[in-house]
């Protein structure tokens, strides 16, 4: 029974650091909207969320010093929400097919980058810790 | 009639579509055998793409859109989760099926969409 109720206070914790990192990473993704017009808003919150995320999770593989609630909030929550597909879906279609395809190539492309980044930050920080 | 400020809309419905992709993901990840293709991932981006294009299309007014199209099906959907992926499946040298997820994704929001504007010009 106690076990039982362990492990709702667990998933309700997961639940609630989750919903507290999407709020603000959302938030931030429209602010970013905001005060760039066009597709850049959208576009830099995905790059900059590839950067950070390929930062965290290539963290937590090679060094691990981080704790596993801050993935939920910073990962799943943050940086999931700062960055969206469906936004950008719908901007790719709704721009002239030149602009549209444009923006697919340069937001896959620097995504990737971005995440490889991160991973190469990483790995730099695994060699000052070892 | 009092309003309610955008940031707040946006947020709240974030935290609703960030703990569903959540969900999603714990379910998706319970069911499927074959784990080299993120299909959590793949399934929140074609349906929260899919829900955004009909909150567009319909005409929804901007509270609407704020909290259902801005915040929860933004934060449904994921850009970065998407990238990590793809890297991670090129560098584990599967390149044909990175460039396939890459693909995939942006296929199935397409179809998303077009199915969202072929319900709501009916």
């Amino acid at each position: 029974m106690a076990r039982t109720t362990a492990s709702r206070l667990l998933r309700l914790e997961t639940v609630f650091l989750v919903a507290v990192g999407g709020f603000a990473g959302a938030n931030l993704r429209y602010a970013l909207s905001v005060a760039i017009p066009g597709l850049g808003g959208t576009f830099a919150a995905n790059v900059l969320g590839c950067l950070a995320l390929g930062f965290l999770v290539y963290e937590a593989e090679l060094v691990g010093l981080l704790a596993e609630e801050t993935g939920l909030v910073a990962a799943t929550g943050f940086l999931s929400s700062l960055t969206t597909y469906s936004t950008f879906a719908i901007e790719a279609v709704q721009s002239p097919t030149l602009v549209g395809a444009g923006y697919v190539v340069a937001s896959y492309a620097c995504g990737f980058a971005a995440v490889l980044a991160g991973r190469r930050v990483a790995r730099a920080l695994e060699g000052t810790v070892r | 009639m009092t309003t309610v400020d955008p940031a707040h809309l946006v947020g709240a419905g974030a935290a609703v579509g960030a703990i569903l992709r959540y969900a999603t993901n714990g379910y998706l990840d319970g069911i499927t055998g074959d784990r080299r293709f993120p299909y959590g991932t793949f399934t929140v981006n074609v349906v929260g793409s899919f829900v955004l294009a009909v909150v567009t299309v319909s005409g929804a007014g901007t509270d609407v859109v704020h909290l259902v199209g801005t915040g929860a099906c933004g934060s449904y959907t994921t850009f970065s989760s998407f990238s990590v992926d793809t890297v991670r499946i090129w560098e584990n040298g599967d390149r044909l099926l990175a460039a396939w997820y890459a693909a995939v994704n942006f296929l199935g929001a397409l179809l998303g969409i077009g199915l969202a504007f072929g319900i709501t010009t009916l």
